[in-house]
């Protein structure tokens, strides 16, 4: 069944001669439970993606379904419950005056659901951190354990959405191998639907099954991990990618002009 | 997952916090800890304090009434019975500025409680909305931020009358635009980062996003900057005292009491001297104290 | 390596918290050839402070202490903050993370590489500007007189780190600290980038301390790779024998890292061992 349905997404900001096309005609479907990874470098569009279904931008032109119901323009409480998200900055996106609780009951309040103290206890448990983080402050923790307070606040709904923004890109690599792990795990137990965007040929070859690569608001090829795996992407741009994340490449001996 | 979990708890901060009241208790205690740490900080708030026990424990500190006349011993100079002499009217100067510092904390609390909630609640309001919301309650702001506050603040005054609340109001009416431009400014920046579109993502309204996320962070340069502006909220009671305008005679406000000191300041130098020592105290250690709080709460200084 | 340009021995950091000290930086000692030398480490491991107290641009909290810190004829240890100031920029140069910090915004790109020419050399304004254009042009900048009259803000990531490469380079110095700086560019940008400072290092005869938390990268470019955890230097090792890497950590790091070419169902975790902090690495 398909979870994301996204047909000829259009987004561009500014007017007239100073008009950037951001989006560019974007054709995408995300299977339920399926993993699925959105490449590409800064500013080829794939963060912009997930804030237009993240309810960040709401002037975009095409059709969006999720879960078979047509997305509106706004943000509504369904949507809230179907699909959260998890920053790239652990350090940006947790309040720095609320404790960890505060932050993990916030959701449950503005929904109304009760036994709030078991529920995040339940959580945190599940995300890999004890009971004694519950009244911390969130500059009282490191990245990892941030990021794992993060992923706890947007599962604390039970979404069947996930959508990941570079969760790992600003972590350690041994705290990177944790948080990809935790997030693998839940993703199994829960039957959950992933879209990451990353600009890590190696994360999402790690977490996901199918990828799209993206340059200049265009997807230029959509790929499965194996294909991936075995280097038989067809795509000139998506061959460069993965030479050179490859462990043991040579250093191009030639440079281009800028 | 139990190796990770027991290897995240391991080296996290050494002590825990078994509950919500004894992490606020220490956040309270390093505060304090670092307030204290600026020897001009600790004058400032030494000196705040000072003004408050003064104005509370006022009967009991003074050692005369401050508005009983005693014509026989007029313009005494600093003595044993009158230790900052008497004023043209055998008043005990020292009793009046004791009483006068209960009508200086009420100007500034008066003043500071109407300004704050109205200055960060349009400033939150302009900056999160942005649009047409924010075009009308800048141009708002503009206009009264473009009369010089004291010539306002006359206008009010000269037109429903000298009085001492009248002198309040009219302080508040030009002091609030600072702290709406500040708040505004604050959440402009706050409402771009990651923890508030988390909460927009939960579902949240915006009343919710305002109250409980935005001014709360908002607060604390807000805070820094009354502090500060209490000390020009001094300046400009005292200045409205002195033309007349504000605390009405007999009353011992500090800038009436240099008025009528005035005219014989140069015979009788403690009539203006002690008075207006008292404002300059006290505005210097405001305006000391707002500097060690931005210290301590605005992040951007770090 | 034949001669070795600078040779540290037993440098040790601490920072001074509120009376109390903490350790950044314990016994590091390593000698630079002529010849590309990683620092290797995840945040917090001293790696940054290495390299900044070598050119004493640390806080002033921070307490050094070495058995020696020899760089050419210069003690630096002992050197006058002038003759630190002359090697800055100078003898010894650094690179940081992100041009857009390192430029100065209301300056012409062109005429900040002149200054630093000007800065180290006497020249004429116009024999610097001369001299800019030649930078310009070993960085591999198709254009270099559009490019000496842009602003920083109309350069892009790639384009910025290249003007800054041109800038640390035209004063000839012997040792270039460079601090992550291809860690805020995209892949295909961060090759070309690192392909001119391989360029410039081999051509000029350079020394290159390479500070950097990316170990892939680190082993294609660098000669030798010293791995830094908890402010100490656990190993030692040339970067063609990464493979087979002796210490725990140095292997907990190489297979963390998710591969482009294999999947495996879990990543193994890094298993931190209380006795790294005390051994004293090689």
């Amino acid at each position: 069944m398909t979870m994301i349905d996204i047909q000829s997404l259009d987004l561009s900001f500014g007017h007239g001669a100073q008009q950037a096309h951001i989006l560019k005609s974007i054709q995408l479907a995300i299977d339920e439970g399926e993993s699925f990874g959105l490449v590409g470098e800064s500013g080829s569009g794939k963060t912009t993606i997930l804030r237009c279904l993240a309810g960040q931008y709401n002037h975009w032109t095409g059709h969006i379904s999720v879960n078979n119901q047509r997305l509106s323009h706004r943000l509504d409480r369904a949507r809230c419950r179907l699909m959260q998200m998890v920053f790239q900055d652990p350090y940006g996106s947790l309040h720095p005056r609320h404790t960890i609780e505060s932050i993990l009951a916030e959701p449950l309040k503005i929904h109304g659901i009760d036994q709030r103290h078991e529920r995040i206890g339940q959580l945190l448990s599940k995300v890999g951190l004890d009971d004694s983080f519950r009244y911390r402050f969130p500059h009282q923790l490191s990245g990892g354990q941030r990021q794992r307070v993060a992923i706890a606040r947007a599962l604390i709904l039970e979404p069947r959405i996930l959508l990941l923004d570079e969760p790992t890109s600003a972590l350690d690599v041994s705290v990177q191998a944790e948080i990809l792990n935790l997030l693998s795990e839940l993703r199994q137990r829960e039957g959950l639907t992933y879209l990451m965007v990353t600009h890590d040929l190696g994360v999402v070859a790690h977490l996901c099954d199918r990828i799209a690569v993206m340059q200049h608001g265009e997807i230029l090829e959509v790929l499965g991990t194996d294909e991936l795996l075995a280097g038989q992407a067809q795509h000139p741009y998506t061959q460069m990618l993965i030479t050179h994340s490859r462990h043991k490449s040579e250093v191009p001996g030639q440079v281009t002009r800028v | 997952m139990t190796a990770e979990t027991s290897m995240t708890a391991s080296t996290s901060m050494g002590s825990t916090h078994p509950n919500r009241y004894q992490a606020l208790w220490t956040l309270c205690q390093d505060s304090t800890k670092r307030l204290l740490k600026n020897p001009l900080t600790a004058v400032g708030l030494g000196v705040v304090i000072m003004l408050l026990l003064v104005a509370l424990f006022a009967p009991w500190l003074a050692t005369h009434d401050p508005l009983v006349q005693n014509l026989n011993n007029t313009l005494s100079a600093p003595s044993a019975a009158h230790w900052f002499g008497t004023d043209e009217f055998g008043r005990d100067i020292y009793s009046r500025l004791v009483h006068g510092a209960r009508i200086t904390l009420y100007i500034i609390s008066l003043v500071t409680v109407i300004v704050g909630p109205i200055g960060l609640a349009i400033g939150a309001i302009s900056g999160y909305f942005g649009g047409w919301v924010d075009t009308l309650f800048m141009r708002i702001t503009d206009i009264f931020i473009s009369f010089p506050s004291l010539v306002l603040a006359l206008a009010f005054v000269a037109a429903l009358g000298a009085g001492l609340e009248h002198a309040v109001i009219a302080i508040a009416l030009t002091s609030w635009p600072p702290i709406a431009r500040l708040a505004r400014a604050e959440t402009l920046q706050l409402r771009q980062a990651d923890y508030i579109v988390a909460v927009q993502l939960q579902g949240a309204s915006s009343a919710r996003i305002l109250c409980r996320h935005i001014v709360p962070m908002c607060l604390s340069s807000v805070i820094v900057r009354l502090t500060m502006n209490m000390a020009s909220i001094i300046l400009t009671a005292a200045g409205l005292g002195f033309l007349g305008l504000g605390a009405q005679p007999p009353l011992p406000e500090w800038g009436a009491m240099i008025s009528t000191g005035r005219s014989y300041m140069l015979e009788s130098w403690w009539l203006v001297a002690f008075p207006g020592g008292a404002i300059l105290l006290v505005s210097l250690a405001f305006n000391l104290l707002g500097d060690g709080l931005r210290d301590l709460l605005d992040p951007r200084s770090e | 390596m034949t001669t070795s340009k600078l040779t540290v021995k037993n440098l040790g950091v601490r920072f001074n918290q509120d009376g109390h000290f903490v350790d950044a930086v314990r016994n590091v000692s390593f000698t630079l050839g002529q010849e590309k030398l990683a620092i290797v480490g995840e945040s917090g491991s001293g790696k940054s402070t290495v390299g900044r107290s070598l050119l004493r641009l640390h806080p002033r909290t921070a307490e050094i202490k070495a058995d020696a810190l020899q760089f050419g004829d210069i003690d630096l240890r002992h050197a006058s903050d002038k003759t630190i100031q002359q090697l800055r920029g100078g003898r010894m140069a650094m690179i940081m993370q992100d041009p857009k910090y390192s430029l100065n915004p209301v300056m012409k790109v062109g005429d900040q590489i002149a200054e630093a020419y000007r800065a180290h050399h006497r020249a004429t304004r116009k024999s610097a500007k001369q001299k800019t254009l030649e930078m310009l042009d070993k960085v591999h900048i198709r254009d270099p007189e559009r490019v000496y009259d842009l602003y920083p803000h109309e350069v892009s990531g790639g384009m910025g780190q290249r003007i800054m490469i041109a800038m640390m380079m035209i004063p000839e110095p012997e040792v270039i600290i460079a601090d992550e700086p291809t860690s805020a560019l995209d892949v295909s940008v961060q090759q070309q980038v690192l392909s001119i400072l391989d360029e410039l290092v081999t051509e000029h005869h350079l020394g290159l301390i390479f500070i950097s938390h990316d170990l892939n990268l680190v082993r294609q470019f660098c000669d030798r790779v010293l791995v830094m955890y908890a402010g100490q230097v656990v190993e030692s090792i040339a970067a063609a024998d990464l493979d087979h890497a002796e210490h725990p950590y140095t292997q907990g790091l190489l297979s963390a890292l998710p591969s482009v070419t294999e999947r495996r169902p879990r990543l193994p975790v890094l298993q931190r061992d209380p006795r790294w902090l005390t051994a004293t690495g090689a």
